[in-house]
């Protein structure tokens, strides 16, 4: 079957069996290997991806249920070569160890944080309750996620680098 | 980000880790990751039946299916003499069944083809026809009269006892036990569990037909151990395999042994002259791979008048599965489990073990701990605390009275080991403060008084990792060093390999640090390899905590050795002679004239340009250390929960860890492992495990049935520290990977019991689930 979407902002196509899972689609068809497996059953959230905007586990959709739709996978979120806010917090808190996880964590917070900029850690332990890490114990990934947060929202109260350089913001 | 650039990255600096960059993109390398060229996919069949003879295998259907290469069989791999391979305990494994299956989930037939879906087709394709055999599910069935024979293959082999292995002093221990004036007694199982890293086991073998060159990329915890015991098994030359680990998403000892299905896919890329790639679903790593612990334990404590500690007895009978495969030093065949007197001045021990083939899976892995020190600090720390409520002393106070004291150290234990250093009270004190102990106690009196059930416990763990001596320590008689390989190139950069693996601790960061302090060249400038067999130096592998007390070692052993080089150049270049210079990080100066000197950049540019008369070229060399002991470990963890007596729910409120792991080289990175660690222990205390029904069918084969933690469940943890150096270790550290899964069982559940000892409940087997603590509550007629 003939299966179109929307990658990172690019479209892809593919031409696969009707069986074939999303995860599988994106990691063999396309290469985007930063979609992790780490269970087959819905458990453990390592291969969560974004569907138009909301995470989804992409071991549990085929490929063909998400023609015309819009994802997107870990190899989306840093924008021209600069990390995502999300991915900053990751690194500054080590809010990552053996890594492999990490993708699904990563996206799981920044859909959070587009909803809800300024999460409670409660808030933030719910969101994340459907993916697993065994290296963590968490506590950094929520410190992780509180770090992108103050991140974005310290760039949302400053002065754009456009109204700077116009003069503005004095 | 900028600060970090900045930093030198010395020991005792929270660098951030360099390797975060690759997994932050989605670029993590890991096996499943890898694609070659002509690629083919295998799956394995695996027996439905814990136990029963194979009366046939018909392949016939599968083999004409769409995409398939070739179905292999147990007997395919005999008429290669591979049906068989040898474990890390001298027993022997069946790589694909030949004869009976002796375990749900054993390994009977492998599909290779073009494609991954393909191979699963074809392997559902398969009939086996089976004759079911009565299970032996647990030791006591394995040692009762008329049980059934479960290795009839083996010579010699008339029942399942596998071993029997004693330690300490029988005679004196009675004596001791004669004369004590309480004796205290806890029955205990420490539950089959399951490592279950994120990513499960899997591996490309790609043997090229033309120079008969085996690459196989494995998930390996221990690379050069596995190519040695590769070499071994199937009569490959050494020269001729290379073992390459990639990135693992994590190990805790599930990727230490060899699987059948790294040995079936080799031997299918020899045999077709393409890579394969296997990779293991979830219930297969959890069916069938290296489970943890299983172990039932009985322990006896000789109390004297005055609360002192006279005696330890203790048996364990161990459930290995149907074949003795553990992955531990060969000397040690319960593993390091004498090390269960703990932090406890206890004169004299004596235990007895022995172990018992069972209808379950094999491999017993020491799941984030040193070979069995989680079961016996478990023992040991649930045992004093049933002690202490026993007596009605103070659970803190009778651990105080009890330590190794500080001014023992080195300490020799009365099963013979030799405690390198510690301070005992001092992570106590550190702890109990944290935590507001007597505060706490006091509460939690106006509490019970109150009806609720509330309770604290406590465990002073000490671990005895970082294998090993070589003289006592070797896995098939290789002997436990472990080693570094350092290149210093012309501009000042270098390149450091080790014989070790990291999983996630963050090698590439830490060994650079010890780089960065040793040798002063800034550890963003130091490059970490390791896993590839065919470049790094010849090493044991990332395990039992021994990274950082041996190829940590070894690395700061290399960085001197080329500090003693850089001193002589820096003398010719200065023209000073070599005893006129000082060191100081970073540089070579003329004592009294410090700007008279060279950097270590400057000095490693004069080895490939300007040397002294007659010195070889180059800044570069190896260095294989073997430890001079094993490092000890310790700290002391306390937990505060609250039980809901409707439900038998147990939270945990408060959770305090002081850990001391002598020094720290990357403070961010080791409570990194602590929080790990404590979240696994957690999980075992309260959620994971793996057990079987009575015809032997595996519960908990899948992350529905087997629990592990979340974010939601995970309590928060509040750390602490206390550094008491390594006197033997070169830069005083001792490891850390495990420390928090092998100490915070124990105090998990101790502060459950503490919780239910008004009661009259003395113990609960983990994991401590809702169910459990309710039963116990209403049978002792708790009702609302
Ligand atoms: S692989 Fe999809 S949830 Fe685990
Ligand atoms: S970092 Fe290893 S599973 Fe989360």
């Amino acid at each position: 079957m003939k299966v179109t979407m929307r990658v990172n902002g690019g479209e892809r196509t593919g031409d696969v069996e009707p069986r074939v899972l999303l995860a599988d689609f994106l990691r063999t068809n396309l290469a985007l290997t930063g979609t992790h497996i780490g269970c087959d059953t819905t458990s453990c959230g390592a291969c969560t991806v974004l569907l138009d905007g909301e995470p989804v586990k992409s071991c549990t959709l085929l490929a063909v249920q998400v023609d015309g739709r819009d994802i997107t996978t870990v190899e989306g979120l840093a924008q021209g070569g600069a990390l995502s806010p999300v991915q900053v917090g990751f690194h500054e808190e080590h809010g990552l160890q053996c890594g492999f996880c990490t993708p699904g964590m990563m996206l799981v917070g920044t859909a959070l944080l587009e909803q809800n900029p300024d999460p409670t850690e409660e808030q933030i332990r719910w969101a994340i309750s459907g993916n697993i890490c065994r290296c963590t114990g968490y506590m950094n990934i929520v410190k992780a996620i509180q770090h992108a947060a103050n991140v974005k929202q310290a760039a949302a109260s400053a002065p754009s680098p456009a109204a700077v350089a116009a003069g503005g913001g004095e | 980000m900028s600060a970090t650039m900045h930093m030198h990255g010395g020991i005792g600096e929270s660098i951030k880790r360099k390797e975060d960059a690759r997994f932050l993109r989605g670029k993590g390398n890991y096996i499943d990751d890898l694609t070659l060229p002509s690629m083919l996919h295998m799956a394995i069949l695996r027996s439905p039946h814990a136990h029963a003879r194979i009366k046939s295998v018909d392949t016939s259907a599968a083999g004409s299916m769409p995409g398939v290469i070739a179905v292999v069989t147990g007997e395919l791999m005999a008429q290669h003499k591979l049906a068989w391979m040898p474990t890390l305990s001298y027993d022997t494994q069946a790589v694909l069944a030949t004869d009976k299956v002796r375990f749900q989930g054993q390994e009977v037939a492998a599909v290779i083809a073009e494609t991954k879906y393909q191979a699963e087709d074809a392997r559902d394709a398969i009939v086996v026809d089976y004759e079911i055999l009565p299970a032996v599910t647990s030791p006591e069935g394995a040692k009762a009269a008329g049980a059934p024979l479960i290795r009839d293959e083996k010579e010699g082999q008339k029942d399942n006892h596998i071993y029997h292995w004693e330690s300490g002093d029988k005679a004196k221990t009675q004596a001791a036990f004669a004369n004590a004036a309480k004796v205290v007694r806890l029955h205990t199982f420490y539950p089959r569990c399951h490592p279950a890293p994120l990513e499960t086991c899997g591996c490309v073998a790609d043997v090229n037909p033309a120079t008969g060159k085996a690459t196989i990329y494995m998930t390996s915890q221990a690379p050069h151990a596995i190519r040695t015991v590769f070499a071994l098994v199937t009569g490959l030359p050494e020269q001729n395999i290379r073992v390459i680990s990639p990135d693992i998403g994590g190990g805790f000892g599930n990727k230490v042994p060899v699987y059948p299905g790294y040995v079936v896919a080799t031997a299918a890329s020899l045999l077709i002259g393409r890579p394969v790639k296997w990779i293991e679903d979830r219930s297969e790593n959890l069916i069938s791979t290296g489970f943890a612990r299983d172990y039932h334990m009985t322990g006896d404590l000789a109390v004297d008048a005055n609360g002192k500690m006279t005696a330890l007895r203790v048996h364990l009978d161990s459930d290995n599965g149907a074949f003795f495969s553990d992955a531990q030093p060969s000397k040690f065949k319960a593993g390091l489990f004498h090390i269960v007197t703990g932090s406890y001045d206890i004169p004299t021990a004596h235990i007895t073990a022995d172990g018992y083939y069972t209808n379950k899976a094999p491999g017993g892995v020491a799941y984030r701990c040193s070979f069995r020190v989680t079961e016996a600090s478990y023992l040991i720390e649930r045992l004093v605390t049933n002690a202490a409520l026993e007596l009605g002393l103070d659970q803190a106070e009778f651990r105080m009275n009890n330590f190794v004291k500080p001014e023992q150290f080195p300490y020799t234990s009365a099963t013979g080991w030799i405690y390198d250093s510690g301070d005992y009270p001092k992570a106590m004190n550190v702890a109990l403060e944290k935590l507001g102990y007597d505060e706490l106690r006091k509460d939690v009196e106006a509490r019970r008084k109150k009806g609720e059930v509330t309770g604290i416990g406590i465990a002073s763990f000490t671990e005895v990792v970082g294998a090993g001596h070589g003289a006592d320590f070797d896995i098939l008689g290789l002997r436990m060093f472990d080693s570094a390989e350092l290149r210093v190139h012309p501009t000042g950069k270098a390149l450091l390999r080790m014989g070790t693996k990291s999983q996630g601790q963050g090698h590439e960061t830490t060994f650079a640090q010890i780089v960065a302090e040793e040798l002063g060249i800034p550890a963003s400038d130091v490059a970490v390899e390791e896993g590839d067999t065919d470049t790094a130096p010849y090493g044991l592998g990332t395990y039992a905590s021994r990274s950082t007390p041996v190829a940590g070692a070894a690395t700061a052993m290399v960085s001197r050795k080329l500090r003693d080089k850089a001193r002589m150049i820096a003398a010719h270049l200065l023209e000073a002679a070599d005893e006129d210079l000082e060191w100081e990080r970073g540089k070579f100066y003329v004592k009294g004239s410090p700007d008279r000197a060279k950097t270590i950049q400057e000095i490693a540019f004069a080895a490939y340009t300007n040397l002294p008369e007659g010195m070889e070229a180059g800044l570069e060399g190896v260095h294989y250390y073997d430890p001079p002991n094993m490092t000890y470990p310790f700290g002391t963890y306390a937990v505060v929960v609250d039980v809901d007596k409707g439900t038998g729910q147990v939270k945990v409120r408060r959770m305090v860890a002081v850990d001391d792991c002598g020094v720290r080289i990357n403070p961010m990175i080791v409570e990194g492992q602590i929080h790990g660690g404590l979240t696994e222990g957690f999980g075992i205390a309260f959620m994971e495990l793996i057990t079987f029904d009575s015809e032997g069918n595996c519960i908990g084969s899948n992350f529905m049935d087997y629990l592990l933690p979340t974010a939601w469940e995970t309590p928060k943890f509040e750390i602490g520290e206390t550094v008491t150096p390594s006197p033997h270790h070169p830069l005083g550290a001792k490891g850390v990977g495990e420390s928090a899964t092998v100490g915070s069982p124990a105090a998990y559940v101790n502060a459950v019991i503490d919780a239910l000892s008004p009661y009259g409940i003395t113990n609960i087997d983990m994991p401590v689930t809702s169910d459990k603590v309710w039963a116990a509550l209403r049978s002792k007629g708790v009702t609302e």
